[in-house]
């Protein structure tokens, strides 16, 4: 999310699913499209039909590869060196859209003098405090323009992009040794196939032309997740394929309603609408302090304290005031990570007591997820909703504990599935859809919005006699969502549509819907529970979520979307500087001068009546402070960050480290081995390899079948999805087959300091040994992760296998780039625990302290494994398989 | 008996827009209400259905060609399979109870309510589609979704298929389609060819037919589908020289008495 | 032995009998079964209900198809510009999702160091949790820092999960659970 936010403003999918067709080329990377969403990929099908061109860019030969024309493979976890590569390349030829990204980036702005590259300083940026391990980003900053007393700040541009100091030429110089030779030597990828896709990309950008790149957990689940997304990003601005149609960052979620959930927003450190949580950390005390830390002078989040007034209000009703700092005092303070990770270490170390899953599975689904069972089995107690008896309900009877040991009071409710239940769930490009309900849901069943409500309503109960301070939250908190019909509410269900007016906002003295969030107001007269959904739900009985009427692009009347029904966002961008569209053929949005409002086939992301020669007001703020050719308005100098002063804690540009579990040194930057700033837990019963440990020699990587969803939860319960995958198995080439003695069908083995697991060997051409130059090659192993213990089929859990390693800025752990070890053969009886501190450890952890980034000894670089060469005759040998058709009638 | 007024209509099966998802296969499982076919790992590529049978009406295919000597021309092909719904059909033809029909759109019907399943139709079929149910004991395969069809739906398969890979309609409009895209992709050198239009086999055009890249066998198809009735005359006229020579001999031997 | 050119000749004979005979077959077709006559899909006349795929991230619209509280299909909707009827195989086993005997449909309890579940009432259970939710949290409510600075919270209780909920539930969820001082929540968009 920041990985976007960062870049251009908003942590979200810039285009939409229906506008691939409209692209001249297609490039997926990080994500196994055809796959994981292969209902999106008619879109990249149209586009073919229409002579696109499709690109992917992959460690593994998908489904993907199988329909796109040309597929180029890496090494996983290189991809900041594969775009850093193709960034050069842009730059080197100078084939980037000048006037674009003169106009639309921060190009021209100049940089703090006192700034340090990754190229100066072997890997660290300026500011890195090597005892706390953290960067301080203050030397990042632009050089200021000398302005008036009341003037916003304004950095320095030079627009000839002359300047040394200039963006465009620190970008130069950082990426300057990402050569397509190294390109080959770090990632795999033959230069003739890294050359076509460059030049592809080179020639299908500019005003006529424009090219997107599709992105799925391939990037995201790296230690250097939002750094990847933050290289696509600077490549696609300097090419000027963002915010016009054909082009953009179309982020592929994973779930139906991630996007949603973000916005909406279960996760630690946000609020709904991205209304970042009060931490501690920045001292944020009281409400004032809060709104300063998060209300810059220029662009759109000028408009915070609107909104967190709006929200405290949604929220608190007349409990919160302007005289009692509009109720701040109610909301919990954060002190550091909570997230995911942090929590489950919590639960392990006896802190978290009690623990609610709705629909999540981290028995199955956890990183080191033997380590989460375990965690588990330490809580008082645990609620469990979900459809089956899923692994995470099921883990204090799974094999080899013993139940009586565990303490744990586990609650399973059953929930409502999808059709049971009424409410909004928000897709992949930012859609928010309506699903009504069919039919009541079974037994004891009940959807999650009716357990929290209850839960709510009975905790209200419960405190009802308190006089205490701190219990005040929980009795002002507004709760008042009963359903007006009778059946509905003896199921306990809310009216799903009055929790969504709540989000939508209202006025408090009319009752009266927002129209959208640009009536939030910070006087306490609007309560509006989620900014960004403002707008959803108008008017009474005006519900735009539930349109139903499509066309084949836009479909402005199909739902909504946030922000404003925007489908293309940042679409000021389609056209020039002067308000014309770069071309008759890319035009989308555009200034009418008759009319003297932006017009267009989506609704402008723009102030629709600012023509395109407003100058910015010197002591404007807001996005007053922009002028009227600033397209990237939450942004706070209204243009792309391609180099970022602030919003990623791993550096202002992204560079290339290594996975933390690597079989190879890092051939850029030899003293900064990996993301020098990422999270990790250094602990007996998570412990990490060191860098080309030889008992570890291969790179694993885990992802997704079409067939099942997940933690199986969803999938490997149902017969007709069962059957068409029914076993783990991991994917090898016949060329490691070879070399390990496995063959196909049989069982093999992976070892990791954390766990074995035993799968089914599918040997297949499709995956092949990468050879990192001088006939040097390491095998890649893909190793589906969707199965566990529970379901009509069963299987050993893969995600036991990977260790708690966390991208810094978002915590996302690292599950696409490990390494490991394979034998023929099934796994040991007793499954080795090493996740487990009951379990002494022996020698399942004899690696000692990890190796720290900067003190890389450079010989553990060259004594990755190097696998001969093997005959191709051998090679397809160890591929045949028996045919399961005599077996099966 | 049986309103001509629709057309044939058919299935048009493009390997070449395949991603091989498999929603055709559980489309068709979720509308026919078919149980699974068991849990087994195949080996065989991403393949664990393998072949189609009593309850299992579409089924993909899985090519995985990958020549480390020529790696530049590997690839992974996927193609759903399905009853042909042939002009000439060997079940059909084979069936003594009169259970298997050609209904109104052209397609190869069986009533299971007719059905006494006796299996004569099992063998008769050139592609090894048909097959018996052994819990019912009656044949089953395709319908071509002859429910949905009575009220104008499209069949579940051809109605999921995210990128049109299995495009439905009138047989005669789908195989016009079918050549100018062959047409398209040779000029792009796809060695595309169809299988089951325009060929002269026993079994006549399908109505259920495919845009292959390769060899018919390489997707499982005969390269040549025979009707067993094409060995009919064969056998009968030996039968029935047989039955003449024995009777000269027999004749023969009561002159010589 | 014959000649390749005579066997060819009688094969074409063959063939020609073979193509008279079959033209036959079909010309007196057999009878349809009352019940081919009177098939209609099962949906005909179903009432049907506007809903969305809730596996990946697309956002396929699907139509529930119902007899009254009885789901008896879940399908694409052709209405929508994002999957125009389409799904994928996940999808299109939706139906099975909800329509599916390993469901459970009743609360289950499993009391500390028990070997087995028990059944409950939704009523005990839903009971049961508040009062242990207060429990945990009143035992550990943080109303300072070690810096005398107002937190507010717990951090004994957490909550997970969210990324395949409603944006109305997950919504409520952050009110309540906010309200009552959690710091850990949490749900799988990492992202």
């Amino acid at each position: 999310m920041p990985g976007l936010g960062t870049s251009f403003g908003r942590g979200g999918a810039t285009t939409f699913l229906m506008d691939l067709q409209h692209s001249d080329l297609i490039v997926i990377q990080g994500s196994n499209f055809a796959e994981c969403h292969p209902v999106g990929f008619r879109f990249v099908m149209q586009a073919k039909a229409k002579g696109a061109k499709v690109v992917h860019v992959d460690p593994r030969f998908t489904r993907t590869s199988a329909l796109a024309d040309l597929h180029v493979p890496l090494r996983s976890g290189t991809d900041i060196a594969f775009l850093g590569g193709l960034i050069n390349y842009v730059l080197e030829h100078e084939r980037y859209f000048k006037e674009y990204v003169v106009s639309y980036t921060n190009a021209s702005f100049i940089v703090n003098e006192d700034y340090r590259d990754s190229e100066d300083l072997e890997g660290l940026f300026s500011g890195f405090d090597a005892e706390r391990g953290i960067y301080d980003p203050v030397t990042w900053r632009y050089e200021l323009e000398p302005g008036g007393e009341h003037d916003a700040p304004r950095a320095k541009r030079d627009l000839t992009l002359t300047h040394p100091r200039c963006v465009l030429n620190i970008l130069r110089r950082h990426y300057a040794r990402y050569t397509p030779e190294m390109v080959e030597r770090i990632c795999g990828s033959p230069q003739e196939r890294f050359l076509e896709l460059a030049e592809l990309l080179c020639t299908n950008s500019g005003r006529e032309r424009t090219a997107v790149f599709c992105y799925a957990m391939g990037w995201t689940q790296h230690s250097i997740g939002v750094q990847n997304i933050r290289a696509c990003g600077i490549l696609q601005a300097l090419l000027g394929n963002m915010g016009r149609p054909g082009g953009g960052v179309m982020a592929l979620r994973g779930h139906a309603s991630i996007q949603g959930s973000t916005d909406n927003a279960t996760l630690y450190d946000l609020f709904p609408g991205y209304l970042k949580a009060p931490t501690l950390e920045k001292n944020e005390i009281d409400f004032a302090t809060w709104c300063k830390n998060q209300t810059p002078r220029t662009g759109w989040w000028n408009n915070f304290p609107k909104y967190a007034v709006s929200f405290m209000k949604a929220w608190y009703g007349d409990a919160a005031a302007k005289d009692n700092d509009w109720a701040y005092d109610y909301l919990p303070k954060n002190t550091g990570d909570h997230s995911h990770m942090p929590m489950f270490v919590g639960m392990k170390d006896g802190t978290v007591r009690g623990l609610i899953l709705f629909g999540q599975n981290p028995a199955v689904g956890g990183q080191n997820a033997e380590f989460q069972r375990n965690a588990m089995a330490k809580l008082d107690w645990l609620v469990v909703r979900d459809l089956f008896e899923i692994e995470s309900a099921a883990f204090w009877k799974r094999e080899g504990v013993d139940p009586k040991q565990i303490p744990t009071e586990v609650f399973f409710l059953p929930s409502a599935a999808i059709a049971e239940k009424a409410g909004t769930l928000t897709n992949t490009m930012r859609l928010v859809q309506f699903h009504e309900k069919a039919v009541d849901p079974p037994g004891d069943c009940r959807s999650d919005l009716g357990f929290v409500y209850q839960l709510g309503k009975r905790l209200k109960q419960l405190y009802a006699d308190s006089t205490q301070r701190r219990d005040r939250p929980v009795l002002d908190m507004t709760w008042d969502y009963d359903h007006p019909d009778a059946h509905e509410r003896a199921l306990g269900d809310p009216d799903v549509e009055a929790v969504m007016r709540e989000m939508n906002g209202y006025r408090l003295d009319t009752g009266e819907q927002l129209k959208g969030f640009s009536e939030c107001k910070d006087d306490g007269s609007t309560a509006c529970g989620s900014w960004i959904y403002s707008g959803m739900y108008p008017s009474p009985g005006e519900n735009l979520t539930r349109r139903r009427k499509g066309d084949r692009w836009v479909s402005l009347e199909w739902a909504w979307s946030w922000p404003s029904n925007r489908r293309q966002i940042y679409n000021r961008a389609s056209a020039d500087p002067e308000g014309k569209p770069w071309s008759e053929r890319k035009k989308y949005v555009w200034w009418d001068a008759a009319q003297s409002k932006w017009v267009g086939y989506d609704v402008p992301d723009f102030p629709v009546g600012k023509a395109p020669d407003t100058p910015a007001k010197a002591d404007g703020s807001g996005i007053d402070a922009h002028d009227g050719a600033s397209p990237f308005i939450m942004n706070p100098d209204g243009v792309v960050q391609l180099f970022a002063p602030a919003g990623t804690v791993d550096g202002p540009l992204p560079a290339h480290y290594e996975p933390k579990e690597s079989p190879v040194g890092n051939a850029l930057y030899p003293n900064a081995q990996y993301n020098p700033v990422l999270k990790q837990w250094r602990r007996r019963d998570n412990p990490y390899h060191d860098i080309g440990d030889p008992r570890y020699p291969y790179i694993i990587t885990t992802y997704r079948l079409t067939e099942h969803h997940l933690s199986g939860a969803m999938s490997r319960w149902l017969p007709w999805l069962a059957e068409l995958q029914p076993e783990l198995f991991c994917e090898i080439s016949p060329e490691l087959a070879v070399e390990r003695g496995i063959r196909n069908g049989e069982w093999v083995t992976i070892e990791t300091a954390r766990a074995e697991v035993e799968a089914k060997a599918l040997v297949t051409g499709r995956m092949q040994p990468i050879r990192l130059g001088k006939g040097r090659f390491v095998h890649q192993i893909g190793l589906p992760w969707h199965w566990g213990t529970q379901g009509v089929v069963t299987g050993d859990t893969p995600n036991d296998l990977p260790p708690m390693v966390a991208d810094p800025n978002v915590s996302i752990h690292e599950g696409k780039a490990f390494t490991c070890n394979i034998r023929p053969g099934r796994r040991s009886a007793a499954r080795p625990y090493a996740a487990d501190d009951d379990v002494p450890l022996g020698q399942r952890n004899p690696l000692g302290t990890p190796t720290r980034a900067g003190a890389v000894s450079s010989k553990s670089a060259d004594e990755a494994t190097s696998p001969e060469i093997v005959p191709p005759e051998t090679i397809m040998a160890a591929s045949r398989y028996t045919h399961r058709h005599e077996e099966r009638s | 008996m049986i309103d001509d007024a629709s057309p044939d209509m058919g299935f048009f099966t493009d390997v070449t827009l395949c991603i091989g998802c498999k929603a055709c296969e559980v489309a068709c499982k979720q509308w026919n209400q078919l149980p699974s076919d068991g849990y087994a790992l195949s080996g065989n590529s991403y393949d664990n259905t393998g072949r189609l049978s009593a309850t299992t009406w579409r089924h993909v295919d899985f090519v995985e060609q990958f020549d480390r000597i020529n790696p530049a021309e590997s690839r992974w092909v996927m193609m759903s399979d399905v009853c042909k719904h042939c002009t000439h059909a060997g079940c059909m033809e084979a069936c003594p109870t009169g259970a298997i029909i050609r209904n109104e759109y052209g397609a190869v019907y069986v009533q299971p309510d007719i059905c006494n399943g006796c299996g004569y139709c099992v063998p008769a079929c050139p592609f090894g589609v048909i097959a018996l149910e052994p819990d019912q004991g009656v044949a089953q395969k395709c319908t071509l979704c002859y429910d949905r069809m009575k009220d104008g739906i499209e069949p579940a398969c051809a109605k999921a298929c995210p990128t049109d890979s299995i495009q439905f309609g009138p047989v005669e409009q789908l195989k016009e389609r079918a050549r100018r895209r062959t047409e398209e992709l040779l000029a792009r050198n796809v060695p595309a060819r169809l299988y089951g239009v325009d060929e002269d086999t026993s079994v006549g055009d399908l109505n259920a037919f495919f845009l292959i890249t390769d060899r018919p066998e390489v997707f499982n198809l005969p390269p040549k589908p025979v009707l067993p009735s094409t060995y009919q005359p064969v056998a009968y006229l030996s039968g029935f020289l047989a039955t003449a020579a024995l009777a000269i001999v027999a004749m023969q031997a009561f002159r010589s008495r | 032995m014959a000649t390749k050119k005579d066997s060819l000749g009688v094969q074409q004979l063959f063939a020609r009998v073979a193509d008279t005979l079959r033209e036959r077959v079909g010309v007196l077709p057999n009878p349809l079964s009352e019940r081919s006559r009177e098939l209609r899909p099962r949906i005909a006349n179903a009432k049907v209900t506007p809903s969305v795929c809730p596996y990946c991230a697309v956002g396929c619209a699907t139509l529930v198809y119902h007899r009254g509280n009885t789901i008896i299909d879940i399908e694409g909707n052709p209405a929508s510009p994002i999957n125009a009827g389409t799904l994928c195989p996940k999808g299109a086993a939706t139906f099975q999702l909800h329509v599916n005997p390993a469901r459970w449909t009743t609360c289950k309890y499993r009391a500390p160091g028990a070997t087995a579940w028990q059944e409950v009432s939704l009523e005990w259970a839903m009971e049961r949790i508040a009062q242990r939710v207060k429990e945990t949290r009143d035992a550990t409510f943080q109303e300072e820092d070690e810096h005398g600075r107002r937190v507010n919270r717990t951090m004994a209780l957490a909550s997970l999960g969210g990324a395949t909920l409603d944006n109305e539930e997950n919504y409520l969820m952050a009110k309540l659970f906010r309200s009552l001082g959690m710091c850990f929540v949490e749900n799988q968009a990492r992202i």
